[in-house]
């Protein structure tokens, strides 16, 4: 025990620290300078203060808060291998903003974004009450129906957009990138900062609800009222990074799944855990998209495929031939 | 009974076929005859590969939600596709002739199947598990095959884009007269295992009983289901849910599992779906051009509704 006490100030400061290094590096790296410190020896103000800092911030707060979202949604779906890409929450909000776009054109974003999570809510509320009547016994279904869930809603879109000609920008906000990021186009994302600052505040009555609702009633929790508040962060996170960057999967499956192997399961300590690992990976695989082909980039959400598809069924045999 | 409702699928499928050659014909007929001939001769060929390949994969692997494009053959296929013009680049690709360019993605596709499903499949490995691993590794191979596509120089790329461009309007014609040598025998050598794959259905410690060993059919299996997926895939590229929609359909209707019914049930229903599908939305639904869709989303929901039926009972 005291020596896990000892540990845990260690372990945090070192995060940290390779947290800072990441969000440096990706400072650093950019299309223009002949070396990888340009942006800064250069004198560039500009650059790093309309570009670089911009799209350094999008990534570490859409990591953190798509990671957040997948905690918060398995503690929801008492599940541990979704995440709201993998039950049809960003879908529903895909199709959300496509709606939006074809009936009120002129719409401003805000518009479009907060359409996009009524209809996440509405889509994922769907979601949990089709997957709360799955037989608890056979826990692989519910991702399972998730998955096909977020198909046919994808489906769906794709339909639509496809009517309307709407494919192209449907194609933008399947794959995530950051590309995109400039001063004043990513400030929406502060909202999904906003669901990590909530998720950390109910962050014991969380670990409750993943309990299961008459343990949760028992002890004391209003069950439909924290339902619906898990279920705003998880919209709102959702809806915001589609809208801005795009769809960008496994983050919220992976980083609660790493952290809870590491730290254990309470949603409490999980949570700067949660958030910071998200971060990280977002930004490694920022990086690594900026640099695979450099000077030209590929989607994040396309190197995230690649990558959380590959942890994913680590995860799914490791933990079956194992356990 | 079965059997009178087998040659009513029969029946209404060849109908769908005289439909979709015969409906609305005007102008230079031997120009439209032929053009509709080459179509239906594709979509034919696509109905029979499907259906064929998600039974025998139905069958070996023992349950009626696993098909070769939930465990992601077909994204395997595109992968294995763009693996050929990552490696070989986009000018040496593009010189090969087409057929031998094929059979080259038939036999990688065949050889990554068996190495990373076939050691998955003799295993008993929770079903479940089974088929949530095979949707993640689709992701996978798709994700891997954009990311592939994205390090490929534009040339290299446009290659990969001519190749893969297949959909259910854009058939490609250099491919039919070897997919149709892919598929008859397939569909042939189906036949000819109808019973062992009755005996194989009843489950393995019964199969063994009655001396079948399971090993050796379920990679032969694997083997043909792999050949008869690329046909598929590179006449109309991938089809998500449309082969479990059709031998779902085709179970319901003859209601058997019996390989000599549902065999030619599913390939009928198979034809019934994309011949007559296909001639409903070109002369009905105003033009609409979105077969694949409409298939992949109610295959989806028939998904949903298997999936849950089965965890009630």
């Amino acid at each position: 025990m005291s020596a896990l006490a000892t540990a845990r100030p260690l372990r945090a400061v070192l995060a940290l620290l390779g947290l800072a290094a990441l969000f440096l590096a990706s400072l650093a790296i950019g299309a223009t300078g002949s070396s990888p410190l340009a942006g800064f020896i250069d004198g560039e103000p500009d650059l790093l203060a309309v570009s670089r800092l911009p799209r350094t911030l999008a990534v570490v707060i859409a990591g953190a808060g798509l990671a957040i979202a997948g905690l918060v949604m398995q503690a929801l779906a008492r599940n541990r291998f979704v995440e709201p890409a993998t039950t049809g929450t960003a879908q529903w909000a895909m199709l959300g903003i496509l709606v939006t776009t074809l009936l009120w054109p002129e719409a401003p974003l805000v518009a479009k974004t907060a359409l996009a999570c009524v209809a996440a809510f509405g889509g994922t509320a769907l979601f949990l009450t089709v997957a709360g009547r799955l037989p608890p016994t056979q826990p692989m279904l519910v991702p399972l129906f998730g998955l096909v869930y977020s198909g046919i809603v994808e489906a769906a879109a794709t339909f639509v957009g496809w009517q309307a000609d709407l494919l192209q920008y449907l194609a933008i906000w399947m794959t995530g990138e950051f590309s995109g990021v400039l001063r004043g186009r990513y400030e929406l994302l502060w909202l999904a900062g906003g669901g990590v600052m909530v998720a950390w505040w109910v962050a014991d009555r969380l670990s409750i609800l993943a309990l299961g609702r008459d343990t949760s009633v028992g002890l004391g929790l209003d069950y439909a009222a924290m339902m619906r508040v898990g279920l705003a962060i998880v919209c709102v996170v959702s809806a915001v990074t589609v809208s801005v960057v795009g769809l960008v999967p496994f983050v919220g499956l992976v980083v609660p799944n790493l952290v809870s192997r590491i730290i254990g399961d309470d949603v409490r300590t999980a949570v700067p855990w949660v958030a910071g690992g998200g971060a990280a990976l977002v930004l490694c695989c920022d990086i690594l998209a900026r640099l695979l082909r450099h000077p030209y980039e590929i989607p994040v959400g396309t190197v995230l495929g690649v990558v959380g598809a590959l942890v994913f069924l680590w995860l799914l045999f490791d933990r079956n031939f194992r356990g | 009974m079965a059997e009178r409702r087998l040659i009513l699928l029969a029946l209404a499928a060849l109908a769908a076929c005289v439909a979709f050659m015969a409906i609305g014909l005007r102008g230079n007929l031997a120009f439209a005859l032929e053009l509709r001939a080459t179509r239906l001769l594709a979509l034919a060929q696509v109905g029979v590969a499907i259906a064929v390949s998600t039974l025998l994969f139905q069958t070996v692997t023992a349950n009626i939600l696993l098909t070769p494009s939930i465990m992601g053959l077909d994204a395997l296929y595109l992968l294995g596709q763009t693996l050929l013009v990552f490696v070989l680049g986009g000018i040496g690709y593009a010189l090969l002739d087409p057929r031998l360019k094929f059979v080259a993605e038939v036999g990688l596709l065949m050889l990554l199947a068996l190495a990373l499903f076939l050691p998955l499949l003799r295993q008993r490995v929770d079903v479940n598990l089974l088929l949530l691993a095979g949707v993640v590794a689709g992701i996978l191979f798709r994700s891997l095959t954009a990311l592939l596509s994205r390090l490929l120089d534009p040339n290299a790329f446009s290659v990969v884009q001519v190749a893969s461009v297949a959909s259910f309007n854009v058939v490609r014609p250099d491919l039919l007269a070897v997919g149709l040598v892919v598929t008859t025998v397939g569909a042939m050598l189906a036949w000819r295992m109808r019973h062992t794959l009755d005996v194989v259905s009843l489950g393995p410690d019964i199969a063994a009983g009655l001396g079948v060993e399971r090993g050796p059919v379920i990679a032969g299996v694997m083997l043909l289901v792999a050949a008869l997926v690329a046909v598929s895939t590179a006449l109309v590229g991938p089809v998500a849910f449309l082969g479990l929609l059709v031998v779902a359909l085709a179970e319901w209707i003859v209601g058997t599992r019996r390989h000599h019914l549902l065999l030619p049930a599913s390939i009928a229903t198979a034809l019934i779906i994309l011949v007559g599908g296909q001639t409903v939305l070109q002369h009905g639904l105003g033009g609409a051009t979105s077969l694949g869709i409409v298939v992949e989303f109610l295959g989806g929901l028939v998904f949903v509704v298997l999936l849950l039926a089965r965890s009630r009972r």
